[in-house]
C-alpha cells in the first residue's frame, strides 16, 4: 500500500470535513502549520489505523514526536514495515 | 480558612506581590499584580456588583483575570464562564446562578435575561487606589461539561481553590508561570491563584494566539514552570517551538499521562522536573507525582498531606478542604457523600504496587480535556432517518487521548447503497448537531448491538 498517497488521503479529507484550509502538503511543512488541529490530527491517526492497522504514535520506544509532513510519512512508512 | 490564608485576592497580592511581579498576556501587554488589583477593567463600576452575582464572560484572559482580582470579595458570587463554551448556554447559566449581571468584552448575540456590562480591555488600568470595599467570601463558581450538554456550575471558594497553595514570595530564584488552560478552567485557575499568591509572574494567551507565537514569547519572558493536559503537551512536541522554552518544571494534568507522553517530555527537557497532578473541578488538586512513570505508587493514596483517599467499587474518592461544596441548581447530582468524600470517577486498577487510572466508570470520554457523554451523541446518531440504533465508545487515542467512535445499526439493509456515503451521512449530521471534539472519528455499521439482560447496551471501549 502507497503509505504516502493514505496519509495525503487522510489529511485532504479531514480537513474537508472539519472546514480547514489544507497547506499544500510538502515534506518540510511544519504538522502545526498545515492547517489541522490537534483533533483533525486525532481523526487522522484513527483512521489511519482503521486502514493501515498501526498506529506508530502508541509505541512506547520511539519518544520523537514528527514535526513536519515528511516526518509524520516516515513515521507510518517504518512502522508499517 | 487553611492556615494564613489570605481572605481575597487583592489581599494575598498586597502580602505576596512586588512590582516586579507581572501577568503577561499577548505581544507587549503586561501589567503588574499591583496594577491589576488597584486599577479597573470594570471603569469603576465595580462598587456597583457589590453582594451581587456576576458572570465573568469576556473573551480575554488578562480582562477576566483582572475582573476576577477585582471583583473577589466585592461580589457575592462570581462565575468563571470560559471562553470556549458556546453563548447558547449563557442564559441557562444566568438562570442557575441567579446572576444580576453579565459582564463581557465582546458583544454576542445569545438572549440572556440579564443585564450586560461591556468591561473595558486588561490593559487599560491605571493606578488610581480602587475603594471598593472587599470583605464578603465570594463564591466562586466553575463551569464543567453536563450530561445533556449544558454545563454543570461547581461552587468552590477562594480557600478551596487556594487550599493547597503556599501565599507569599517563595525563597530561591523567581518563578515565571505559564499553561496552556484558559485561566477560567479548573487547571488554568489553579495556576493562575498559585502565582498570584506566591508572588510569581505569569505568562498567559491572548485570544486566539498560535502556538508559534506563545511558546516563543513564554521562553524569552523567561517561563520557568509551564502546565498542561497531555493533549496540549502533545500538540507542542508536535511543533517546531518545542525547544523556545526551557522549563524547570513541566506538570501534566486533566487526563491520563501515558508513558510515551513522560518519555518524549524528558527527552525535549532533559534538565526539567516532570510531574503530573491528579485534579478535577470537583475534587480540586489531590496529589502530584513526579518519578515520571504513568499511574502512581498505592502509597500516595495513605501518605498525601491534607487529602484522605480512598478506592470504592474501583474509583478514587477524595476527602479534603480543596474539594467543591456543591453543584449549584436542583436537578444535579450531589458532589460529595455523607461522609464528605467526592467521588471522581475515574476507575483505577492496582498492579504490582502502583495504581493506573483506566477510564471513567461512568463511561465519560475525555476528548483533550473536553468530555464527552456518549449518551448525547448516540441521542443525536439515532435521530438519523437511517439509523436504528448506536453504540458511542471512547477510542484510545496518542493526541487527544481519546476520542469517540460509534458503532450504528441501520433500520433497513443496504442494497445497492454505497456504505461509505450512508457513513458520511451520519457524520455530517453529527457535525450540525455537535461540537467537534463530540463527533465520532470513524461510524462502523454492524448488524446489531450487544444488549444485557437488563436491557441496557453493553458499553465496552476500544
Amino acid at each position: 500500500m502507497d503509505i504516502r498517497a493514505e496519509v495525503t488521503t487522510q489529511f485532504k479529507q479531514v480537513a474537508l470535513e472539519q472546514d480547514k484550509q489544507l497547506l499544500p502538503l510538502t515534506d518540510d511543512l511544519p504538522l502545526i502549520d498545515c492547517g489541522l488541529d490537534s483533533l483533525c490530527f486525532a481523526v487522522v491517526v484513527v483512521r489511519l489505523e482503521n486502514v493501515l492497522g498501526v498506529d506508530p504514535f502508541s509505541t512506547e520506544e520511539d519518544v520523537r514526536f514528527p514535526v513536519t509532513f515528511g516526518d509524520f510519512v516516515e513515521f507510518y512508512k517504518n512502522a508499517a514495515q | 480558612m487553611p492556615r494564613n490564608s489570605p481572605p481575597t485576592l487583592r489581599r494575598a497580592i498586597a502580602a505576596a506581590g512586588g512590582p516586579s511581579s507581572r501577568l503577561a498576556v499577548g505581544p507587549g501587554s503586561s501589567a503588574s499584580w499591583s496594577q491589576l488589583a488597584a486599577g479597573s477593567v470594570l471603569n469603576w463600576r465595580a462598587a456597583e456588583f457589590s453582594g451581587l452575582t456576576v458572570v465573568v464572560a469576556a473573551m480575554d484572559q488578562f480582562a477576566a483575570a483582572a475582573a476576577m482580582i477585582q471583583l473577589d470579595g466585592v461580589v457575592r458570587r462570581m462565575v468563571l464562564y470560559p471562553p470556549d463554551l458556546s453563548r447558547e448556554h449563557l442564559d441557562f447559566v444566568v438562570k442557575i446562578a441567579e446572576a444580576d449581571v453579565v459582564l463581557t468584552d465582546h458583544p454576542f448575540t445569545a438572549v440572556v435575561e440579564a443585564p450586560i456590562v461591556f468591561v473595558e480591555s486588561g490593559n487599560k488600568l491605571d493606578n488610581s487606589e480602587m475603594e471598593t470595599e472587599a470583605s464578603l467570601e465570594t463564591e466562586w463558581i466553575l463551569l464543567t461539561s453536563g450530561t445533556t450538554g449544558r454545563p454543570k456550575l461547581v461552587k468552590h471558594n477562594l480557600a478551596s481553590l487556594t487550599a493547597d497553595l503556599e501565599f507569599g514570595r517563595a525563597p530561591g530564584p523567581p518563578v515565571v508561570w505559564s499553561t496552556f488552560y484558559d485561566i477560567r478552567r479548573y487547571g488554568g485557575l489553579h495556576i493562575f491563584l498559585d502565582a498570584v499568591c506566591s508572588g510569581a509572574s505569569m505568562v498567559i494567551s491572548s485570544p486566539d494566539e498560535p502556538l508559534g507565537d506563545f511558546l516563543p514569547r513564554a521562553g524569552e519572558l523567561g517561563v520557568t514552570n509551564i502546565s498542561g493536559t497531555p493533549s496540549h503537551w502533545r500538540r507542542a512536541l508536535m511543533s517546531p517551538w518545542a525547544g523556545r522554552i526551557a522549563p524547570r518544571y513541566v506538570r501534566l494534568s486533566g487526563e491520563i499521562a501515558d508513558q510515551a507522553i513522560l518519555n518524549s517530555l524528558r527527552s525535549q527537557y532533559p534538565h526539567a522536573q516532570i510531574g503530573h497532578t491528579f485534579a478535577s473541578t470537583e475534587a480540586g488538586v489531590a496529589f502530584s507525582v513526579k518519578d515520571e512513570l504513568m499511574g502512581f505508587p498505592s502509597r500516595v493514596l495513605d501518605h498525601t498531606s491534607g487529602v484522605e483517599m480512598k478506592v470504592v467499587d474501583t474509583t478514587l474518592r477524595v476527602r479534603s478542604d480543596r474539594t467543591a461544596s456543591c453543584y449549584l441548581g436542583a436537578d444535579n447530582p450531589v458532589l460529595k457523600d455523607a461522609g464528605g468524600f467526592v467521588d471522581t470517577g475515574d476507575a483505577l486498577e492496582l498492579r504490582n504496587g502502583r495504581y493506573y487510572l483506566v477510564g471513567r466508570r461512568d463511561g465519560i470520554v475525555n476528548v483533550g480535556g473536553f468530555k464527552v457523554h456518549p449518551e448525547e451523541v448516540e441521542a443525536v446518531i439515532n435521530r438519523h432517518p437511517a439509523v436504528a440504533m448506536s453504540l458511542v465508545k471512547s477510542k484510545k487515542n496518542p493526541i487527544t487521548g481519546a476520542l469517540v467512535i460509534a458503532d450504528v445499526v441501520i433500520r433497513s439493509p443496504l442494497n445497492n447503497e454505497d456504505p461509505n456515503t450512508l457513513q458520511r451521512d451520519i457524520l455530517q449530521f453529527c457535525r450540525v448537531e455537535l461540537a467537534p471534539y463530540k463527533v465520532p472519528a470513524i461510524i462502523h455499521i454492524v448488524p446489531n448491538l450487544d444488549v444485557s439482560t437488563a436491557g441496557k447496551m453493553v458499553r465496552r471501549n476500544a
